[in-house]
């Protein structure tokens, strides 16, 4: 069966799929020369998308002048870097790099604001035109997203091979920025593969040759292996991928719970994982990275409180609530706290976010400065369950009444129009 | 210190004090319940810093003495020896390691010295009362379900015990509420709570009291202060801190005007909302309740399940009202109450009903409407 299956050869200008007996250099419908070579290429549906250094790739297209210079966008001088360009990461640029670090290696790199509302327009761009492909598409970002194109072929009359190749030609052509993109048969292979030609990628990871591909990796590259279970597996002797294989599934499950099936059905290319189209999000949070270090507590609370603002009218936005809040600290040499508090019942309401978030500052609270503070609300239920009614606290119903009232004027007169006292200082 | 004692007798006081002690401690004496061997009894002792439980029990003494050890280890241990087991018990030397032995088994567990277990010093408790053993158990049961976990209003996490009056008679009366639902007990005002402040006994305690107090054959000796309680009762001393804070003035959450009643058989009520519940979603455990001339209609609906409905013969002649509640909270309240009917006062769709058992007085309960 295996040895049936011809290498066939897609070409991603013309999209044409072909199985040439003899191997071929130019594409034999069109002659360009961007192909792609694999045996399972008209088979293979599931894709992972990842636009190349996103927000970076959106200011060039709008700054044609900015072409060939190292772009980092992100923000203030204390911020993080939210994407560099191509150009930047031949300095030793990365993403979520210290500002100050990514200065340091690239001092001529033009540093941009990032403008989301542009950047949203894009990804709302490329999305509609994922859509047009398939309902199964899941988010993971503006950036990325997961697709499944299985049994398209015969309503867009092209493999999924031939529709993504397209789909990225458009995206590139309407929109100015270029993807890449993964093709094999589950999250965990297409994610690997959008990695491997970046930018303006399109690599194949087969059903065949997937096992024997994650053989020598790193186990860190097997999605949910972060810092600390690599560890973990380190210390068990396992460092590749391949040192997963002799074990069995109880027994990985026994040493690695949940994560251990995973890791046993990982290590085989496997990942059962579907697509999981409009996954509704988890929990929301907004955070700032300050321009300077703070360490006044009052100050801290004030930034809180317009976090919390945004994130209740987010809450409100999306129709949810949160029944657990958690709040985000940074501290100045870069440790992370955070620390969750359960409500006792879900809200929308910012007071009722700060009043938390608040309280769990000032335990928290150490002198030595920060540099981040954020609020999240998680554990998302539908809106009307939203701050039922309370009989020791009368005012609350009141107060939620303000918050909508509010956010209806903002909404009519543009975003900040409308606040409360706490958020000025005197 | 060395001693022996019946291995029943061992457990079923480990069984007591163990339950104090907190699952993880980040101070280790926390973990260790304290041993005290003179006169022919073992004393126990275990404290979370708040609540302090202290259980004597006949033993036959050879050489007085006293250590800590791990309470959960020990309370492992002693559980897993066979029933009718003698246990010995003995330290050797000075703050040596704890030696136990049962038949064919030797257990050697490591100990801290008694010096490090914090001492509970004697306090003032100036006011006294007795309980009986059924009036403790009602007045937790009726009320504990409401007790909030809410952190950031600490003061509704406990039981507020008072003394007051119900028009000219002197009661004592428990309280406890969540802002949604609120529980109140009381019964006549045992002689000496006359002149009591009003305390709210922490969660913790609440259950930790009521596990122990089934068995109780005679009162319960009940002294206390504005910040420390304590009860007495069998070879047990149970005392506690008491919740620093203010208890809303809840009589005002109380209404007074719901002129609307309706009266229902209990179980069949209970059993139907359990039922309809079925379907309600897990997050909000909404139900529908529609009242007509004679009929309740219980409802409930969700997205992804589906719809149920159950009527329930009611006595009621006011006009039809439709109200949603917690199906949770409505089947809490069913179940303490021991009538055969259950009354409902209401007013309209969106303010607090109350309940109560038609037969039994002592208890009422106030529920706030859910939006359906």
């Amino acid at each position: 069966m295996q040895e049936a299956e011809a290498v066939q050869v897609l070409c991603r200008d013309c999209t044409a799929l072909t199985t040439p007996t003899t191997s071929v250099r130019r594409c034999p419908s069109c002659g360009a020369r961007r192909l792609v070579r694999h045996r399972e290429l008209g088979s293979l549906s599931f894709a992972h998308l990842d636009c190349d250094a996103f927000y970076a790739s959106v200011e060039k297209r709008d700054r044609p002048e900015l072409r060939e210079k190292p772009v980092i966008v992100g923000g203030g001088q204390r911020g993080v870097v939210s994407a560099a360009c191509y150009v930047a990461r031949l300095y030793g640029v990365r993403s979520a790099m210290p500002m100050f670090k990514a200065l340091s290696l690239c001092p001529d790199a033009v540093v941009l604001k990032p403008d989301m509302n542009k950047y949203r327009e894009v990804s709302r761009g490329i999305r509609d035109r994922m859509s047009a492909l398939t309902p199964q598409i899941e988010p993971l970002s503006l950036d990325e997203a997961f697709l499944d194109l299985a049994g398209t072929s015969r309503l867009h009359h092209a493999a999924p091979a031939q529709s993504l190749a397209r789909l990225a030609n458009e995206i590139e052509r309407d929109l100015g920025v270029s993807v890449s993109i993964g093709l094999s048969n589950c999250k965990l292979l297409a994610k690997i593969a959008s990695d491997l030609d970046k930018p303006r990628g399109f690599a194949v990871i087969g059903t065949a040759e997937a096992a024997d591909f994650l053989a020598d990796k790193p186990v860190s590259i097997l999605w949910g292996v972060g810092g600390a279970l690599q560890k973990k597996l380190l210390s068990d002797g396992i460092r590749f991928v391949q040192d997963l294989l002799p074990y069995e599934e109880s027994e990985l499950m026994a040493r690695y719970g949940a994560m251990g099936r995973r890791l046993y059905l990982f290590a085989r290319g496997q990942d059962p994982r579907p697509v999981e189209a409009d996954a509704p999000a988890k929990s929301l949070s907004s955070e700032t990275t300050f321009e300077q270090d703070i360490q006044d507590l009052d100050s801290l609370r004030r930034h809180l409180w317009l976090l919390c603002e945004k994130v209740a009218r987010r809450l409100r936005d999306k129709e949810v609530a949160g029944k657990t809040v958690t709040l985000k600290l940074r501290l100045a040499d870069f440790r992370l706290q955070t620390r969750s508090r359960q409500l006792f019942a879900p809200t929308q309401s910012a007071e009722t976010l700060y009043e938390t978030g608040g309280r769990l500052l000032d335990e928290n609270w150490k002198a030595g400065g920060y540099r981040l503070i954020g609020i999240g609300a998680a554990d998302l239920v539908p809106g009307e369950l939203a701050d039922p009614p309370d009989f020791l606290d009368p005012q609350r119903t009141r107060r939620i009444a303000v918050e909508k009232a509010v956010d209806g004027l903002n909404r009519k007169l543009g975003t900040p129009a409308v606040r409360k006292g706490r958020s000025f200082t005197s | 210190m060395k001693l022996t004692i019946e291995r029943a007798a061992l457990l079923r006081s480990l069984a007591h004090v163990q339950s104090v002690v907190e699952r993880r401690n980040t101070i280790p004496i926390l973990s260790n319940v304290l041993m005290e061997a003179q006169d022919g009894r073992l004393g126990m002792t275990a404290t979370d810093m708040d609540l302090t439980i202290v259980e004597q029990t006949a033993a036959s003494i050879e050489e007085a003495g006293a250590t800590t050890v791990s309470a959960h280890t020990l309370y492992d241990i002693v559980r897993k020896l066979p029933d009718g087991s003698e246990v010995e018990l003995s330290v050797a030397g000075d703050g040596g390691q704890l030696r136990l032995r049962a038949g064919r088994s030797t257990f050697t567990l490591s100990t801290l010295p008694r010096e490090d277990f914090p001492a509970v010093g004697p306090t003032d408790l100036p006011n006294v009362f007795t309980l009986q053993g059924g009036e403790a158990k009602n007045l937790i049961d009726r009320t504990r379900f409401a007790i909030s976990t809410e952190e950031t209003r600490y003061y509704l996490n406990g039981i507020y015990v008072h003394a007051a009056s119900s028009g000219d008679l002197p009661v004592l009366r428990a309280v406890a509420t969540d802002g949604h639902r609120l529980a109140r007990f009381e019964m006549p005002l045992p002689e000496g709570a006359s002149g009591m402040p009003g305390v709210i006994v922490p969660r913790k305690t609440v259950n930790e009291l009521r596990k122990l107090i089934d068995e109780v054959e005679d009162g319960i000796e009940v002294a206390l202060s504005d910040t420390r309680v304590r009860f007495t009762f069998g070879n047990t001393i149970l005392t506690s801190k008491l919740i620093d804070g203010t208890f809303p003035d809840y009589e005002r959450v109380i209404p007074s005007g719901n002129d609307k009643a309706m009266s229902v058989d209990c179980k069949t009520f209970a059993s139907a909302v359990d039922r309809v519940s079925t379907i309600s979603t897990e997050k909000s455990r909404a139900v529908k309740l529609s009242l007509g001339d004679g009929a309740l209609t219980l409802s409930a609906t969700s997205p992804e399940a589906g719809s149920a409905e159950e009527e329930v013969v009611i006595q009621y002649d006011g006009p039809p009202i439709e109200i949603g509640f917690n199906s949770r909270y409505l089947l809490d309240i069913a179940h303490q109450i021991e009538g055969e009917g259950a009354e409902f006062m209401l007013a309209d769709s969106s303010s607090p009903t109350i309940v109560r058992d038609l037969a039994d007085t002592s208890a009422l309960y106030v529920l706030m409407p859910m939006r359906v």
